[in-house]
C-alpha cells in the first residue's frame, strides 16, 4: 500500500485522518455509541465487534523463542472502523476493516497490512466464539496466522489463565477529561508453531497477549500518541501502563498478578522515561526506557530487542519485541504512537 | 608624366583625435623610372602608397595615373585598377592562404588576363621559387613568401608596381637578395616602381627618392 | 591578484559583448531545448503513470467469467489477493468501479483534489462527468486530462448506479501475493494471464524515447555553439593572457579563474536555459497532451511544475556542457608557450583531433553494425541510433573536404579555383557548427519520415480495418439477434464481429471469426500471404497479425494449435496500435471452436448515401446513440489526431534548425577574425568587398546544400532505424517506410535559408570593413 490509498483513506474514512490526533482517535463522535462505566462484559458477545462504536480492535503480540535461543516477536491486529454505526452487507463502507501483521527478529523486520470492508465477509469477528479475520488472516482461540509477501506466521494458541479487565472493570479512562474505552485482555497464552522468513521456516514457541478495546473517542483533543507497555515478568507477574502523550501526560496501568488477579493504578502512578532514541525507517524513536511503578517496587529498563520495528503502512507507528532487566526481569511489548 | 600627384591629403579620425596623414602632397614620376618614398614611421609615406594603388581613398587632391584620375574612382573602378593597372608588393600576408604557391603565382595575371605560362615559369626560376610551386605559402619562410608576393605582382604585368616595404620583415642579407631581384626585374619588364622604404640605403638604389615627414614632402 | 587578475578576464566580454552573447545565448538555449524535452517528458509520465495504472489493468492477470462478491471473498479468504471491478456504460460514458481498498491501480485518483470533498466521489474529466448525470449529493471531482469519457469510482457508488447488486465484471490479481498463497486455479478459476507488452508506459516510451533523442540532439547542438564561442574568447584573450603570465600570473591561477568564471557564467546561462525550456515545454504542452492522449489514450494534465530538482538539473547540465566544450581550450592553454603567436590558422583542426576522430568514426561504425546484427531490444535500437548520428558528424568533415577538393578540380576560372579552395579551408573552422546542422536536418528528417509513414500506414489501416460503414453493439445475445434480423433487409451485408480472448502459443490472443465475405478479401491488405490467403481461410485456414508471427516466430506455412485443432498459417496482416495477438478464422470454423459464443458487435456495409437513414431506422428500433457507431466519425477522429503530433514535431523540428543556425552564425562570427588576413590579399588584388561578402554567404549555401545533401540519406536510414528496429522492440511491429520528397525539399530550403541568415551578418560587416581595417593585415604593427 502507499501513501496515496492512505489519502484515500482520509476521504473515505474520515476518522483515519491523522491531522485530528493519532488514528483519529481524538475526533469527535456523533451518532456513535460511548463507553459506558459499570458495562457488564458479555462473553462469548463480546468477543465479536461492536459496531455501533467507532473503532475497536483486536490486538494479539507474542514473544517467540527459536530452538537456538534467537528470540522473535509477532504482531497480529485487526482494526474495525465504522464510518457509520451500522453494520449491511454488501460493498457498502459502513465498516472498514484493516489487518496490520508483522515479525520481528533481532535483525529484521517485516511488516504488512490488508483492507476489507465489513459487509463482504472479507473480514470480521463473530459474536459466537473468539474468531476475526481478514482475508487468509484468523485469528481462533487456538490458532493464529498471517501472511505478507515476505513472512507468514501460523501458531497453536494454548489458553492458560483468565481475561484481564483494564480500568474499572474494563473501563479504561484515557485523559482526565474523561474519555475512555472498553478495555480486556488475555495476557495468558502459550502459543508455539512455525515462522516462515525469508531465510526459511523457523519453529517457535513462547507467550502472546491478546488485547480487546473499543470506544468511539478514546483520546482527548490534545493527546497526539501514546506510549503503551505490555511486560510479563519471570515471576508470572504482568504489568500494562500507557502514557498518553499531551499537554500533560497521562497514565494508566494494570498490575496483574500471577493468578490473574489485577491491581488498576490511576494516572502518575506509572511512570516511563526514554533514555535512548534511535534511528527507524521512520522517524526517531526512544528504545530504551525507564519504567517505574513504585507502589509495587518496579524499577526497570525496557530495551527494544529491535530498534527499527517501524510499521510503514498508511498508519505508521512503531511495534516490537522488548526485554526487561533491573528490579524484575522478562519481555513484552512496546507500542509508540504519533511520532 | 605617368603618375602625377598634386595637392594630396588624408587625414583619419580616431578616438575623436583628428589626424592629418598627408597635407597638401605633390610630386611626379616618369614611366620606367622608380621611385623611393622614405620618412619616419608615420610619416604618411604608406598611406600615400595606398591613395595611389587604389587601395584607400583620398580626402582632397588628384592623382592621375597614366592619365586616370584614381582619386574619382568609385570602389568597383578601384578594384579594377588594383587588378589591371597596379601591383602591390606588401611588408607580409601577401598571399593567400588556401592557395597553392604557384596559383598565388599567377592568380592576380588569370585575374586581369594576362596570364603568360612562360613568364610566370621564367619569374619563377628568377626568383628561385620554381621548387615550391605545390606548396602552401605557410610551409614557406617569409623571404621565399616575398619572393612569390614579387612574381605574381610582376606575373601580372602591372603598369605601376607598388611595394610596402617589401622587404622589411627579412633579414639583412635576404633583404638585399630579394631586393636586388626584384629590382632587376622591373628594370627588364621597363616597369614604373614606388617603393616605401625607411631605409636610406634602399632608397639609393632607386632612380627618384622623395622623403616625408608628418605628411609633407620635405 | 586574483581580484585584478579577475577583473582583467572579465572586461573581455565588456569589450566583446557579441561573444558573451554567443556563449551565454549557446549555454542558455542548449540548457532551454534540453530542460523543455525533458519537462514535457517528466510532465508527461508523471501524468500517466495515473492513467497507465487504470488504462494498464492489461498489466496484470484477471480472472472472468461470471463473478460475484462471493468469488472475491472465497479468493480472498484463500490468501489470493484479488481485486474486484465492475465496469459499465451510462450515456455513452465508461464507468469504472473500483475497490479502493484493495485495488493495486489506485494512482489513477489525484491526490491533490482529495481533501477538497468529502466521501466518496466519481472522477473524470468535466465532460464525462457531465454526460453521466449524477446526483446532485455525489461528490465529483474534476481531474482534467482524465482519460476521456471514463468516470472512475469506489465499487460502492458504480455497483449502486449500475444496479449491479453483488455482480463482479473481473477481478485483477495482484502481483505481489502472500506467502504461501493458493492459485486461483486451484480453486477452480480460470485466469488470463497479464498481456505481456500492454503497458501503456512501454508503448510511450517509443514517444518519450524520440522526445529525449531530440533533447540531447539539441543539447548538442548547443555545445557545438558554446565551444565555437568558448575557442573564440580564448583567441582573443590570448594577447591578454599572455600579459598576463608575463607580469607573473601563475599559469594555474589562470586556468582556475578561467574555470571559476566559466562556471559562473554556465551557471546563470543554465538558469535562464530552465527558465526558457519552461517556456517551451508550456508552449508546446497542450499539443503534447493532446497528441498523446489521441496516439496512446494516455491522459496528461495540461500543466507544468517548475521544482528544485528541474533547476538544479539544468544548471548541471549547462556547467557540464560548458566544461566538456571549453576541455579542448583549457588543454591548450596549459600547453601554450608564454609567448605564442596569437591567431595560429586553424586552431580547430590539427594532427590528433583528426586522428581521434577517425578512431571515433571507426568505433561508430563497429558498434553500430554491431548492434545491427546482434543487439536487442529497446535500447540496442537507440544505441545504434546513437552511433549513426555521432558516426556520421564525425564523418561530416571529410565529406565536405572531399566534396570541395571535387568541386575544386572541377573549377576552371581562377576566383572560381580560389572560392572552393578558400572554402575547403574554411570547412575545417566550419565543421563543428556543420555537425550539428547535419545532426538537426538528420533527426528532422528521420522523425518526420517516421511521423509521416506512421500517418500514412495508419490511415490505410483505418481504411482497411474500418470498411463498414456503421457499426453496431448489442448489449445482449437476445438483442443481438433481434436487430440483426431488422438490420439484413436494411443493407448491403452484416458481418458478425465475434471473438474470443485465450492464449496460443504462449501469447495472449484474440480470434476472430470474419463472415466470408468481400470486404475481406477487398480491404484487408496481407505483409506475407500464400497464394489466395482468403481462399485457403475459406478452406479452414487462419490469418495471424504480425505481433502474433513475431512474438511466435510462426509466419505463413506453419501450423498453430488453437484450443486443441491444428491450423495452418495462410497469411499475416499488419494489425497497427494492437498490443496483443490476433488471429482471424471464418465464422463457420469459429462457431466449431467457441459454439457458445455469439457476436454483440457487427459491421455494416452500406451505400454510404444510406447511412444516415439505416442509423435513424435502428435508432427507431431501439439502439441507443452510443450502440451505433459511424464509421467515418472515428475515421476523421484518428486523423484529426495525427495533426497534432505534427504540430509538436513541427515545432521541435524549427527549435533545432534555429539553434543549428545560431551555430553556424557563432561559428561565422569565430572565424571572421581570422578571415581578414585571408580575404585581404584578394581584395588587395582588385576584388571589391561587396564580391567578397557576396563570395561569404554563397559559400554559407555550399556548406549548407553539401550539409543538407549528406542530411537527407543519414535522416533516412535514422528513420528505417527507428522505423524497422526501435518500433519493432518497443511496439512489435514493423512500420513500412514511405518517402516524402517535398517534406526533404521544404526541409532543404529551410536549412538553406538558416544557412543566408547565419552568414548575412558576417557578411555584412565583411563588406563594411574599412580599407584600414583591410590594410592593416599588411602592415608591420600587426
Amino acid at each position: 500500500m502507499n501513501a496515496r490509498i492512505f489519502a484515500l483513506l482520509c476521504i473515505l474514512l474520515p476518522s483515519f485522518a491523522l491531522a485530528q490526533g493519532f488514528a483519529g482517535l481524538g475526533t469527535k463522535a456523533d451518532d456513535f455509541a460511548l463507553p459506558e462505566k459499570g458495562y457488564q462484559f458479555e462473553f462469548p458477545k463480546d468477543h465479536g465487534p461492536h459496531n455501533d462504536f467507532r473503532i475497536e480492535w483486536w490486538y494479539v503480540t507474542a514473544n517467540l523463542t527459536a530452538k537456538d535461543g534467537t528470540p522473535y516477536g509477532i504482531q497480529w491486529t485487526l482494526f474495525r472502523n465504522a464510518l457509520e454505526p451500522i453494520a449491511a452487507e454488501g460493498w457498502g463502507l459502513e465498516q472498514v476493516y484493516m489487518g496490520h501483521a508483522a515479525l520481528t527478529t533481532p535483525k529484521a523486520h517485516y511488516a504488512t497490512e490488508r483492507y476489507a470492508r465489513g459487509g463482504t465477509g472479507q473480514a470480521g469477528a463473530l459474536a459466537s466464539e473468539l474468531t476475526a479475520w481478514i482475508d487468509d488472516w484468523t485469528l481462533t482461540q487456538n490458532t493464529i496466522s498471517a501472511a505478507g509477501p515476505d513472512f507468514a506466521f501460523d501458531l497453536r494458541i494454548d489458553v492458560v489463565g483468565p481475561l484481564v479487565f483494564h480500568g474499572d472493570q474494563g473501563y479504561s479512562v484515557k485523559s482526565a477529561e474523561g474519555q475512555a474505552s472498553h478495555y480486556y485482555s488475555a495476557p495468558f497464552m502459550k502459543v508455539d508453531g512455525t515462522l516462515h522468513l525469508p531465510s526459511g521456516e523457523v519453529e517457535v514457541s513462547g507467550t502472546a497477549w491478546l488485547d480487546r478495546e473499543w470506544s468511539s473517542q478514546p483520546l482527548a483533543s490534545d493527546q497526539t500518541g501514546w506510549d503503551w507497555f505490555s511486560l510479563s515478568f519471570d515471576g508470572g507477574e504482568k504489568l500494562m501502563g500507557f502514557v498518553l502523550r499531551g499537554e500533560t501526560d497521562y497514565t494508566q496501568a494494570t498490575w496483574i498478578n500471577a493468578d490473574g488477579s489485577t491491581e488498576p493504578l490511576g494516572n502518575g502512578a506509572f511512570q516511563a522515561t526514554p533514555l535512548e532514541w534511535s534511528e527507524t525507517s521512520g522517524p526517531e524513536v526512544p528504545t530504551r526506557w525507564a519504567v517505574m511503578l513504585p507502589q509495587k517496587g518496579i524499577d526497570i529498563v525496557v530495551e527494544a530487542l529491535n530498534p527499527d520495528a517501524w510499521l510503514p503502512l498508511s498508519i505508521p507507528y512503531w511495534e516490537g519485541p522488548v526485554s526487561v532487566s533491573g528490579s524484575k526481569s522478562g519481555r513484552g511489548y512496546l507500542e509508540m504512537t504519533g511520532y | 608624366m605617368f603618375l602625377e600627384v598634386s595637392n594630396l591629403a588624408k587625414s583619419y579620425v580616431t578616438a575623436q583625435i583628428r589626424t592629418d596623414v598627408l597635407r597638401d602632397v605633390s610630386f611626379g614620376l616618369e614611366q620606367g623610372k622608380s621611385l623611393a618614398l622614405t620618412g619616419e614611421s608615420g610619416c604618411g609615406k604608406s598611406t600615400l602608397l595606398h591613395l595611389i594603388g587604389g587601395l584607400d581613398v583620398a580626402d582632397a587632391g588628384t592623382i592621375l595615373l597614366d592619365g586616370l584620375d584614381v582619386t574619382g574612382l568609385n570602389d568597383k573602378a578601384r578594384a579594377k585598377l588594383r587588378r589591371e593597372t597596379v601591383g602591390v608588393v606588401f611588408q607580409q600576408f601577401n598571399l593567400i592562404p588556401s592557395l597553392t604557391v604557384g596559383a598565388n603565382l599567377v592568380f592576380q595575371a588569370r585575374l586581369n588576363g594576362r596570364y603568360d605560362p612562360d613568364f610566370a615559369k621564367l619569374l619563377a626560376l628568377r626568383l628561385g621559387i620554381e621548387g615550391h610551386l605545390d606548396k602552401f605559402p605557410d610551409q614557406l619562410s617569409g623571404g621565399q613568401q616575398q619572393r612569390v608576393a614579387i612574381a605574381r605582382t610582376l606575373a601580372a604585368k602591372p603598369k605601376l608596381v607598388l611595394a610596402d616595404e617589401p622587404t622589411g620583415n627579412l633579414d639583412e642579407g635576404t633583404a638585399a637578395e630579394v631586393l636586388a631581384l626584384m629590382l632587376g626585374l622591373v628594370r627588364d619588364a621597363g616597369t614604373t616602381l614606388l617603393m616605401v622604404t625607411h631605409s636610406q640605403k634602399i632608397a639609393d638604389q632607386l632612380d627618384q627618392s622623395i622623403k616625408l615627414s608628418s605628411g609633407r614632402i620635405l | 591578484m586574483i581580484r585584478a587578475v579577475f577583473s582583467a578576464l572579465l572586461s573581455h566580454w565588456l569589450k566583446s559583448p557579441l561573444q558573451a552573447v554567443a556563449l551565454f545565448g549557446g549555454l542558455a538555449l542548449a540548457t532551454a531545448l534540453w530542460s523543455g524535452v525533458q519537462a514535457i517528458n517528466a510532465e508527461a509520465r508523471q501524468s500517466y503513470a495515473r492513467a497507465a495504472a487504470t488504462v494498464s489493468e492489461g498489466d496484470y492477470a484477471q480472472i472472468r467469467g461470471a463473478l460475484t462478491l462471493s468469488d472475491f471473498v472465497t479468493l480472498r479468504r484463500a490468501g489470493i489477493l484479488v481485486s474486484p471491478i465492475v465496469e459499465g456504460r451510462l450515456n455513452g460514458v465508461r464507468i469504472i468501479g473500483v475497490d479502493v481498498l484493495t485495488s493495486p491501480t489506485l494512482t489513477a485518483f489525484p491526490t491533490e483534489n482529495m481533501n477538497e470533498i468529502e466521501g466518496p466521489a466519481f472522477y473524470g474529466t468535466a465532460e464525462a462527468l457531465a454526460l453521466v448525470q449524477l446526483a446532485p449529493e455525489i461528490g465529483k471531482v474534476v481531474v482534467e486530462g482524465a482519460a476521456p469519457n471514463t468516470v472512475y469510482a469506489d465499487i460502492t457508488l458504480v455497483a449502486d448506479l449500475l444496479d449491479r447488486g453483488t455482480e463482479i465484471d473481473r477481478l485483477i490479481v495482484l502481483k505481489d501475493q502472500p506467502v504461501g498463497a493458493a492459485s486461483p486455479e486451484e480453486l477452480g478459476y480460470k485466469v488470463t494471464p497479464a498481456q505481456a507488452g500492454t503497458d501503456l508506459a512501454k508503448l510511450t516510451d517509443s514517444f518519450h524515447l524520440n522526445l529525449t533523442a531530440f533533447g540531447l540532439l539539441s543539447f548538442a547542438v548547443g555545445i557545438f555553439i558554446v565551444h565555437s564561442a568558448i575557442g573564440l574568447a580564448f583567441e582573443q584573450r590570448k594577447p591578454m593572457i599572455r600579459t598576463l603570465r608575463a607580469v607573473g600570473v601563475p599559469l594555474q591561477t589562470l586556468i582556475g579563474l578561467m574555470v571559476a568564471e566559466l562556471v559562473g557564467l554556465a551557471t546563470v546561462a543554465g538558469g535562464i536555459g530552465v527558465f526558457l525550456g519552461y517556456l517551451v515545454a508550456a508552449a508546446l504542452l497542450p499539443d503534447v497532451a493532446a497528441t498523446l492522449r489521441g496516439l496512446y489514450g494516455a491522459s496528461i494534465e495540461g500543466t507544468l511544475s517548475l521544482s528544485p530538482i528541474w533547476w538544479l538539473g539544468g544548471v548541471v547540465v549547462s556547467i557540464g556542457g560548458a566544461l566538456i566544450a571549453s576541455l579542448g581550450v583549457f588543454l591548450k592553454l596549459w600547453q601554450m608557450p608564454l609567448l605564442a603567436a596569437a591567431q595560429a590558422r586553424n586552431w580547430q583542426t590539427n594532427g590528433p583531433l583528426r586522428r581521434l576522430r577517425r578512431g571515433a568514426v571507426i568505433l561508430c561504425a563497429l558498434l553500430g553494425f554491431g548492434i545491427l546484427f546482434f543487439g536487442k531490444g529497446l535500447v540496442a535500437g537507440f544505441v545504434l541510433l546513437g552511433a549513426l548520428l555521432i558516426g556520421a558528424a564525425l564523418l561530416l568533415p571529410g565529406v565536405l573536404s572531399l566534396v570541395l577538393s571535387l568541386g575544386q578540380r572541377m573549377a576552371s576560372g581562377v576566383l572560381s579555383q580560389w572560392f572552393w579552395a578558400d572554402t575547403r579551408q574554411q570547412a575545417s573552422g566550419l565543421s563543428l557548427a556543420l555537425s550539428a546542422l547535419l545532426l538537426a536536418m538528420a533527426a528532422n528528417v528521420g522523425v518526420a519520415t517516421m511521423v509521416s509513414s506512421f500517418r500514412v500506414t495508419f490511415v490505410q489501416f483505418l481504411d482497411q480495418r474500418l470498411a463498414p460503414e456503421l457499426y453496431i453493439y448489442a448489449e445482449t445475445e437476445d438483442e443481438a439477434e433481434r436487430i440483426e434480423r431488422f438490420v439484413e433487409p436494411l443493407v448491403d451485408a452484416v458481418l458478425p464481429l465475434v471473438y474470443q480472448d485465450t492464449v496460443v502459443s504462449g501469447v495472449p490472443t484474440e480470434i476472430y471469426g470474419a463472415k466470408n465475405h468481400s470486404t475481406y478479401p477487398d480491404n484487408w491488405r496481407l505483409i506475407q500471404g500464400s497464394e489466395d490467403p482468403w481462399g485457403q481461410v475459406a478452406r479452414g485456414a487462419v490469418l495471424v497479425n504480425e505481433q502474433f508471427a513475431r512474438r511466435t516466430d510462426q509466419w505463413t506455412g506453419t501450423e498453430i494449435e488453437i484450443e486443441g485443432r491444428t491450423f495452418v498459417v495462410a497469411g499475416v496482416y499488419g494489425d497497427y496500435g494492437n498490443p496483443i495477438g490476433q488471429i482471424v478464422m471464418t465464422q463457420a470454423v469459429f462457431s466449431e471452436v467457441y459454439p457458445d459464443k455469439r457476436a454483440l458487435r457487427f459491421g455494416l456495409r452500406v451505400d454510404p448515401d444510406k447511412v444516415q437513414n439505416v442509423s435513424d431506422a435502428l435508432r427507431d428500433f431501439g439502439l441507443s446513440d452510443d450502440q451505433i457507431i459511424n464509421q467515418a466519425a472515428i475515421k476523421s477522429l484518428s486523423k484529426g489526431i495525427f495533426e497534432q503530433t505534427f504540430v509538436v514535431t513541427d515545432a521541435l523540428n524549427i527549435l533545432t534548425l534555429a539553434v543549428a543556425g545560431f551555430a553556424i552564425l557563432m561559428s561565422l562570427l569565430t572565424l571572421a577574425t581570422m578571415r581578414l588576413p585571408q580575404l585581404a590579399p584578394i581584395w588587395a588584388l582588385g576584388l571589391t568587398r561587396n564580391r567578397l561578402a557576396r563570395f561569404e554567404i554563397l559559400r554559407a549555401l555550399i556548406f549548407a546544400l553539401i550539409t543538407s545533401a549528406a542530411a537527407i540519406p543519414l535522416g533516412l536510414i535514422l528513420a528505417w532505424v527507428l522505423l524497422a528496429v526501435v518500433n519493432v522492440e518497443a511496439f512489435g511491429w514493423k512500420l513500412p517506410l514511405y518517402f516524402f520528397p517535398l517534406d526533404y525539399v521544404k526541409l532543404v530550403i529551410e536549412a538553406l535559408i538558416a544557412a543566408v541568415l547565419a552568414s548575412l551578418i558576417p557578411a555584412m560587416r565583411l563588406g563594411k570593413t574599412s580599407t584600414s581595417q583591410m590594410l592593416k593585415v599588411f602592415a608591420n604593427e600587426r
